[in-house]
């Protein structure tokens, strides 16, 4: 049952994120983007970790491709051209990519004392997921935290600078 | 249970569930019309039936029979899959909202965890599944506006999720509230810890949570697209909103995802807030020894309790105008979500001091 429903999204997944590079419309690649992220929810949540799956949803599919298709339909962004340049990333690009994964895959791989998930009924509840993340693993939380926070200053910062033919203050 | 006995049960459940939705959605839309004509001092619709009961029915058949058009401009794919989308965000969300009890019967007819009855599937995270499933909602109408090419529709689809995208901050902070009280996002055993003294121990009363209700009840306004805060389809400046090139029944599945969503939003905030299923008098009244009763008792509290919310949706609606969009925009960052916030940092410090 797991085993077909792997099997099944995985696809899903892998559809999804060739879909996106074939594609030349921005916003069919980002609806492909986000059916990537959905079966990937799918998959955090046959490994168990059903919080990290809800999250994934609302935080990556709802909040974030929200703003991304939100800017594309704005800037009413056209088909890509195909250059010189993008046919040349294309050749360089896809051994490299090809080439740094398997580097990653190796390492991981290799690695020893990572610990072992496998699709199962057993759930990691979230009391268990908030009890690590907010005892052993606090500070890197934090510092995660803080992070996100600088990059919110930041933005405000440069958005608040403006062009000049808009007041500074007032208003939004 | 075996697997077939356990897909073929929730199938049935699903059947069920979805029919009740639709009949609930279609209902809904004959309370909206019969209401607001009463506030607005006339009749409503009353030909079709006894008291125009049938006019969900004849509106139905008249949207199925309309001329389907499809503009030439548009983006086809999407076009055809954005009310989709819509709609079936709307109708999955309630799998996970319990009904009532496990234990039908006094003696336990059906034992707990056996055949979850009066609910699809009873998941740990089932509020997160909701608030997930109302943010991949904002897609629906996103793409119905971008794909149909007008400038109406595109504003309309801007609006509205740039809207949805802001209110559902102010609606999941006010649920923290909620879920600090009880420990749990399990919606049923959010319920259960609810229902020992009756109207007492609701979150809404016992766990001092107003302000958290109000938040709720105004960021869910203005994420079902609902007035005050219908901007996305203000008549007056869109000519529709995002709909605008839509006809026949794809402009009715937008607005069955419109009500079924109200439906949905009413049953998490009677869940959440109003003690679910749970009679108000607590043990006041003795539970009703007939098998039948003691099953159907909690579902009409149940039905009760979200059609008050209803009710509610539209009472406001017929007397409060619409906001500005800047208003709108001002009002939910500037206003609900510091004040959901505070509730929050309220609750911890209360719950940390007791």
């Amino acid at each position: 049952m797991h085993l077909i429903l792997f099997i099944v999204f995985a696809g899903f997944c892998l559809a999804g994120a060739i879909n996106l590079l074939l594609q030349s419309h921005p916003i069919n690649s980002a609806l492909s983007l986000i059916v990537v992220m959905t079966s990937l929810a799918v998959l955090y949540l046959m490994l168990g970790a059903e919080f990290l799956a809800a999250a994934q949803v609302i935080v990556y599919a709802g909040a974030i491709m929200v703003l991304f298709t939100f800017v594309i339909m704005l800037l009413n962004a056209g088909r890509e051209d195909r250059t010189l340049g993008s046919r040349a990333a294309g050749r360089v690009g896809f051994p490299a990519v090809v080439a740094v994964l398997a580097v990653i895959a190796t390492m991981i791989l290799h690695a020893h004392g990572l610990g072992v998930a496998r699709l199962s009924d057993g759930i990691t509840t979230t009391e268990e997921l908030s009890a690590v993340l907010f005892t052993k693993l606090l500070l890197p939380f934090e510092v995660t935290s803080v992070l996100i926070l600088i990059a919110i200053l930041g933005a405000v910062a440069l958005a608040s600078r403006g062009n000049g033919d808009q007041e500074r203050t007032g208003g939004r | 249970m075996t697997i077939l006995q356990f897909l073929l049960w929730s199938l049935l459940k699903v059947a069920v569930v979805t029919v009740v939705m639709l009949v609930g959605v279609a209902y809904t839309v004959l309370l909206e019309r019969k209401l607001v004509g009463r506030i607005q001092n006339r009749w409503g619709p009353s030909r079709v039936g006894p008291f125009g009961l049938l006019q969900p029915l004849v509106d139905g058949a008249k949207n199925f029979l309309k001329e389907d058009i499809i503009p030439t401009g548009v983006y086809r794919p999407l076009y055809l899959m954005a009310p989709i989308i819509a709609l079936g965000c709307a109708l999955i969300s309630i799998a996970v909202v319990p009904f009532g009890e496990t234990n039908v019967g006094p003696g336990g007819l059906v034992k707990p965890g056996e055949l979850n009855f009066f609910q699809i599937s009873d998941v740990n995270i089932g509020l997160l599944v909701i608030l997930g499933v109302t943010s991949i909602s904002v897609y629906g109408i996103a793409l119905a506006g971008w794909s149909s090419n007008s400038k109406y529709s595109l504003l309309g689809a801007l609006r509205s999720s740039a809207q949805m995208v802001s209110y559902e901050l102010a609606l999941g902070l006010s649920l923290v509230g909620v879920v600090l009280r009880s420990g749990t996002l399990n919606l049923r055993v959010i319920v259960e810890q609810q229902s020992t003294q009756g109207m007492l121990t609701w979150n809404l009363f016992g766990g001092m949570q107003f302000v958290a209700f109000f938040i709720y009840l105004t960021a869910a306004y203005a994420e079902t697209n609902r007035s005050p805060f219908d901007l996305p389809e203000a008549e007056s400046e869109l000519t529709g909103g995002y709909h605008t090139e839509y006809s026949s029944m794809k402009f009715a599945m937008f607005f069955m995802a419109e009500y079924a969503n109200m439906i949905t939003v009413g049953c998490v905030a009677t869940l959440l807030f109003l003690g679910g299923w749970t009679s108000p008098f607590g043990d006041l009244i003795p539970p009703p020894q007939n098998i039948f009763v003691h099953a159907l008792f909690p579902i009409f509290w149940f039905v009760l309790k979200v059609f008050s919310f209803l009710f509610l949706y539209v009472w406001v609606r017929g007397t409060l105008p619409r906001f500005r969009y800047d208003q709108l925009m001002n009002f939910g960052w500037r206003y609900l979500m510091p004040l959901a916030i505070v509730n929050i940092v309220a609750t911890s410090l209360w719950l940390a001091y007791r």
